[in-house]
């Protein structure tokens, strides 16, 4: 279901200490990378609930990054390790909910690594855009059924009130 | 209590075992003061109401709606309409009100699969069905069109569909909460609108065994192990669900030496029980390797939906699995 047109909606978690520092470095060094991530600064990778990334694929986004320092370099110790095994455990999580992993990624990405994080959001991209749109509400649709077979109740049992008045 | 006038009660039930309904006798002799206080308008399990006869009542004419069951067809649906507009409170009653509970867990089937599997390839009630009879929503007879109910390919909760007041949670709720919650509704003195009639704190309080520093290498399935009765479950690798459940129960799982499996849900503020859980659990996995991590998760949780959100699938953030769409 490739598509070139189909521009995805990506959001990213960056870790405060780093790979938020990456995207400004690659800012001001004018790397190019696509502007499909919506970035949201957080204060630690180990900030990121699997509910955000939940809520972000729900609520229309077609991907999601999540990057921090890397193992070892953590601002709080380490709770980037918490953060990768979060992130293992959803994305045990998505697959079973029909959800291709490939669209959820951790990247680490240190303050100097402007490149390095350009080149992975790029990816991503690339891959969530052979993936296709996620549209994850169009699944709570009943296809149009649904109103039509309420209204018929509602007649059904006004039509028998008629009668046994 | 006897001097004021009678309030009315009813009572529904939607995509739902009847356990609840249930539940609601094991107040014991209790029940009397209920009936004491309330005429009990529809309660289809123990009475007889008729949908009719709520049909004709004033909006807001019923005191008080406990509801439990999931939304699952339109006729469920028209059901938690009607008693929404006729209730002046409407509890969501049960897990399946709550959170969808168990018959949520179908949200990750279609309405296709469903049927597929109960009218093709043969249940109890449906052993044998040659001619691959369907349910249909309408069909015509001499005397006139005959309807059934559309069945839904996604299990709703009842604030899905309709405002909810309060929240009982539990499956079923134990008959001190629902008792106390009849106590509040009857005194008037209930917590603001939206709020869960019960405690705001976790299971692994209300539990009596002791806590260390949780480092698992290995999760256990329940019947791998015989876990030691005085140490936390979680610690000896057995997912225990406690961390991320609301109290209220007295922790019984974990009294009998059971894991708990989360059916009170989520604590206040939390927007996914499954998430919370996930988050949690991954914090004390005792290794700093991927690969290691990885293989702990995938032998130890072989069903993650199943583990997570066995109760509050049709609640969570994504509510089903994807479907797959066709052509």
């Amino acid at each position: 279901m490739s598509n070139e047109n189909f521009d995805p909606i990506i959001v990213g978690f960056f870790c405060n200490w780093c790979s938020y520092r990456a995207a400004d470095l690659a800012g001001s060094a004018r790397i190019k990378y696509p502007s499909n991530v919506r970035i949201i600064r957080v204060m630690c990778s180990g900030r990121v609930d699997p509910t955000f990334v939940l809520k972000a694929l729900a609520d229309g986004a077609d991907g999601v990054m999540i990057a921090g320092c890397h193992p070892g370099e953590c601002h709080y110790i380490n709770q980037n390790y918490k953060a990768m095994r979060r992130y293992e455990m959803l994305k045990h999580t998505l697959s079973a909910m029909g959800v291709e992993p490939e669209r959820v990624r951790l990247v680490w990405a240190s303050a100097a690594e402007g490149q390095q994080l350009a080149e992975a959001i790029d990816e991503l991209v690339g891959d969530v855009r052979r993936l296709g749109p996620l549209h994850w509400l169009q699944n709570w649709d009943e296809n149009g059924q649904r109103q039509k077979a309420l209204d018929d109740i509602v007649k059904e049992h006004e039509e028998a009130m008629e009668v046994s008045a | 209590m006897s001097d004021k006038p009678k309030g009315k009660l009813a009572f529904y039930w939607a995509a739902s075992c009847g356990g609840c309904d249930i539940s609601l006798l094991a107040i014991d002799e209790k029940i009397l003061d209920v009936a004491e206080a309330f005429d009990i308008v529809l309660w289809p399990c123990a009475t007889d109401g008729k949908v009719r006869d709520v049909e004709k009542m004033a909006d807001g004419e019923i005191d008080v709606c406990l509801f439990n069951g999931g939304i699952r067809t339109s006729e469920q649906e028209y059901m938690a309409q009607l008693l929404r507009r006729k209730s002046k409170v409407l509890v969501a009653f049960g897990s399946c009100a709550c959170e969808g509970c168990i018959p949520g867990l179908t949200n990750m089937n279609t309405r296709q699969e469903v049927f597929d599997t109960v009218y093709k390839e043969g249940s109890a009630t449906m052993p044998e069905n040659p001619q691959d009879v369907r349910p249909q929503p309408a069909t015509k007879m001499p005397e006139g069109t005959l309807h059934l109910p559309i069945f839904y390919d996604t299990l709703r909760t009842l604030d899905q569909t309709v405002e909810v007041d309060y929240y009982l949670p539990g499956c079923p709720p134990e008959a001190e909460n629902i008792w106390k919650a009849i106590v509040a509704i009857l005194e008037n003195k209930l917590p603001p609108k939206g709020s869960v009639i019960g405690l705001n704190t976790t299971v692994c309080d209300e539990c009596p065994r002791t806590r260390g520093e949780k480092k698992i290498k290995k999760f256990y399935r329940t019947w791998e192990i015989i876990p030691d009765e005085e140490t936390c479950l979680l610690e000896q690798g057995l997912l225990c669900c406690g961390i991320a459940t609301r109290a209220g129960c007295g922790a019984l799982c974990p009294a009998v030496n059971s894991p708990c499996i989360g059916c009170h849900g989520a604590n206040d503020g939390v927007a996914d029980f499954g998430a919370r859980l996930m988050s949690a659990l991954a914090s004390v996995i005792d290794s700093d390797d991927p690969d290691e991590i990885r293989r702990i998760i995938e032998e130890g949780i072989p069903d993650p939906v199943g583990n997570f959100y066995r109760f509050s699938l049709a609640a969570s953030q994504l509510r089903r699995k994807k479907k797959v769409v066709r052509g």
